[in-house]
């Protein structure tokens, strides 16, 4: 089953100047749920404005954006919130956490948008912080945490509102590769236990070498669509 | 929850939220202040006309204020002063029969107001006792004493125990003439009553006028402290219908500008420091939303809605104002109690004010509803203040926000 599917998707920088930017040219993809999908490719690339499209954070110059089944092209910007809080969890490169929030408020942010119950909502909360191996930092706030600890909050924060998929644009890009191997670790966990899909962007190749499917992107165009074995 | 981060992101930057703070608190507190002196130096001014001159309540024929003429006068007042005073809430009340005529020494003349009192009642109603500054006020014993003031003594170039001519109309139109003696010389702060008033005994002016016994013109009444005037006027009104009874705002239209135009002047007054005040809070908040353009795009990002971020930033902004006029609410009304008690003494630069009349010693005052009309001006201010950076936060692109570290 896809959870999201793009067509002929072209995002274009400065269309009316002299020197139009082709960040995203023409790209179909289609992600199945439970993938486990780095996009890679040169700086430049489009990496981060094709993620930023299939959020729904970005509008594309032309093509279709498919989320669960739901064309979000015509979406209004209200209701475009409204849906990435319902369908999507974001990771992104750094400062993710609001700070004056600890990290079990940070995680439970999104499900009082979400307007969940505050029981469940501290019981899912805990039981996210555990599963990315934060149960004793419930309680600490971001500056409080390790670069890798505030990406695993990200993690757990992400997954909190039960999305579709999660979207995340270069999560190592800041981390040591021991914390790098870790947040990585804990993706693929959830991965094939919670079957949660995931969507990064990396340059790193130790990130490249773990995931299962590779799409490369070369001036925003697809180059190479692969799929690997991972241990 | 939002009101939770609201609230923490205040003191995200403590010194920048303290520094506000402090100014909002000042800010409230001195314009406060300044309220509360004018508001008090105006009350005691009121007050010093009320209870020197005026009264609370006067009460006359219908027709003779108009007129002027000795023959509108209450008939029987002796014993209407007798009933007002034996009246719940009524200090004193004193009756007088007035007329004008002319004061002439052996060398100068000069027009006169002649007020023909009871003593011991003129006393107890504008303690006229207590501006004599030479003789006494209406010694026991003698007859045709009169008391004039310092000004007209000069002016007529007499001295204590002189004698002067009254000159005056009796009812009947015929001019008569009295000879009193100078036992008193008094000096109020009002210079230019001073010149005209002088005071004799009514059982001495009564005959020369050739009114009937008992017969006055006009009966000034004197509240106790803290008693609500609308009651007693209303009584009065309903006790001697026949008489004209008037409070001391219609008696003195100018006293009852300055208590209302204090009101109006407190709005401006405070509607500029707000507004002063009000450019400092856009500036901090805007600051503190442009600082966070990357997290308040993660926010947009993972779900918050407009209006969520817009009330965020909206909160902030109340918050920070809000504890600011309370802190300078508090402050001031701490001031204004201790300095209500002990007065500010101005007599440094007293000459100006004794001339029109008032205390050197000022005490601040403020009432109740004037606290609370302006902590909502604060309220009003708080709101406007926080519509622009909520507004700016709210016309956040997340996509560039979250571009942007
Ligand atoms: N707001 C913008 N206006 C104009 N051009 C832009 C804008 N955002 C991105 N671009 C251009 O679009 C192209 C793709 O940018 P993008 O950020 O998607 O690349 P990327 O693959 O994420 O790069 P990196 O690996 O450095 O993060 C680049 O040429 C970039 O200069
Ligand atoms: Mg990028």
């Amino acid at each position: 089953m896809a959870v999201l599917e793009v067509f002929d998707l072209v995002k274009t920088y400065n269309e009316e100047s002299n020197y139009p930017v082709h960040a995203v040219n023409h790209v179909d993809l289609t992600i199945e749920k439970g993938e486990f999908t780095a996009i890679v490719g040169p700086s430049g690339s489009g990496k981060t404005t094709l993620l930023n499209i299939m959020g729904g954070l970005d509008q594309p110059t032309q093509g279709k954006v498919i989320i669960d089944g739901k064309d979000i092209s015509f979406l209004g910007e209200n209701k475009l919130i409204d849906f990435r809080l319902h369908h999507i969890g974001f990771v992104f490169q750094s400062y993710n956490l609001i700070p004056v929030l600890t990290a079990k408020e940070n995680v439970s942010f999104v499900m009082v948008l979400q307007k969940t119950p505050k029981k469940e909502r501290d019981l899912r909360a805990e039981a996210l912080l555990k599963e990315v191996g934060l149960e004793d930092r419930m309680d600490s706030r971001p500056a409080q945490l390790s670069g890798g600890q505030q990406q695993r909050v990200a993690i757990a924060r992400a997954l909190a509102s039960k999305p579709a998929f999660v979207l995340a644009d270069e999560p190592t890009a800041n981390l040591d590769s021991k914390s790098a191997t870790n947040l990585l670790d804990i993706m693929h966990k959830l991965n094939r236990e919670e079957h949660m899909t995931f969507i990064f962007s990396t340059h790193d190749s130790r990130v490249i070498e773990r995931a299962r499917r590779v799409v490369t992107l070369v001036d925003g165009k697809i180059a190479s669509d692969v799929r690997q074995d991972v241990s | 929850m939002l009101a939770r981060i609201a609230w923490r992101n205040i003191w995200r930057n403590r010194v920048r939220s303290l520094i506000l703070l402090s100014s909002i608190t000042l800010g409230v507190w001195a314009g406060i202040f300044m309220l509360s002196f004018s508001w008090g130096m105006s009350i005691q001014y009121v007050n010093m006309a009320i209870k020197g001159q005026i009264s609370h309540i006067q009460l006359h024929h219908p027709e003779f204020k108009a007129e002027k003429k000795i023959d509108f006068a209450i008939p029987q007042a002796s014993v209407v002063v007798d009933r007002i005073i034996e009246m719940e809430g009524v200090q004193a009340a004193s009756g007088r029969t007035i007329t004008s005529g002319m004061i002439s020494s052996p060398v100068a003349g000069a027009p006169a107001s002649i007020l023909g009192v009871n003593p011991e009642q003129e006393l107890a109603v504008t303690m006229m006792n207590d501006n004599v500054v030479e003789g006494d006020y209406f010694p026991a014993g003698r007859k045709n004493q009169i008391l004039i003031s310092e000004k007209l003594a000069n002016k007529l170039k007499v001295k204590l125990n002189h004698k002067i001519v009254l000159t005056l109309q009796d009812v009947d139109g015929n001019i008569t003439a009295g000879a009193f003696r100078i036992t008193g010389i008094y000096k109020t702060r009002n210079s230019t009553t001073d010149e005209l008033n002088v005071f004799v005994k009514s059982s001495d002016l009564s005959p020369l006028l050739g009114l009937n016994e008992g017969e006055l013109h006009e009966i000034a009444v004197l509240l106790k402290e803290h008693v609500e005037l609308a009651p007693v006027y209303y009584q009065l009104k309903s006790d001697f219908p026949t008489l004209l009874v008037e409070d001391w705002r219609t008696l003195a239209p100018e006293l009852r500008l300055v208590v209302d135009s204090f009101k109006q002047n407190m709005y401006i007054f405070m509607s500029i420091i707000l507004l002063a005040l009000t450019f400092g809070i856009i500036n901090t908040m805007l600051m503190a939303v442009l600082e966070r353009v990357h997290e308040l795009g993660v926010l947009m990002a993972i779900g918050m809605n407009k209006l969520s971020v817009f009330l965020m930033i909206m909160l902030e902004t109340v918050y920070l104002a809000v504890i600011g006029g309370i802190c300078g609410l508090i402050l001031s009304y701490f001031t204004i109690q201790l300095l209500g008690k002990t007065g500010i003494d101005l007599s440094a630069f007293s000459r100006g004010l004794e001339s029109y009349g008032m205390n050197t010693l000022v005490y601040p005052a403020l009432q109740n509803n004037q606290y609370l009309e302006i902590f909502i001006m604060i309220f009003v201010a708080a709101l406007l203040s926080a519509i622009y950076p909520a507004y700016k936060a709210l016309k956040l692109n997340p996509v560039q926000a979250i571009r942007k570290i």
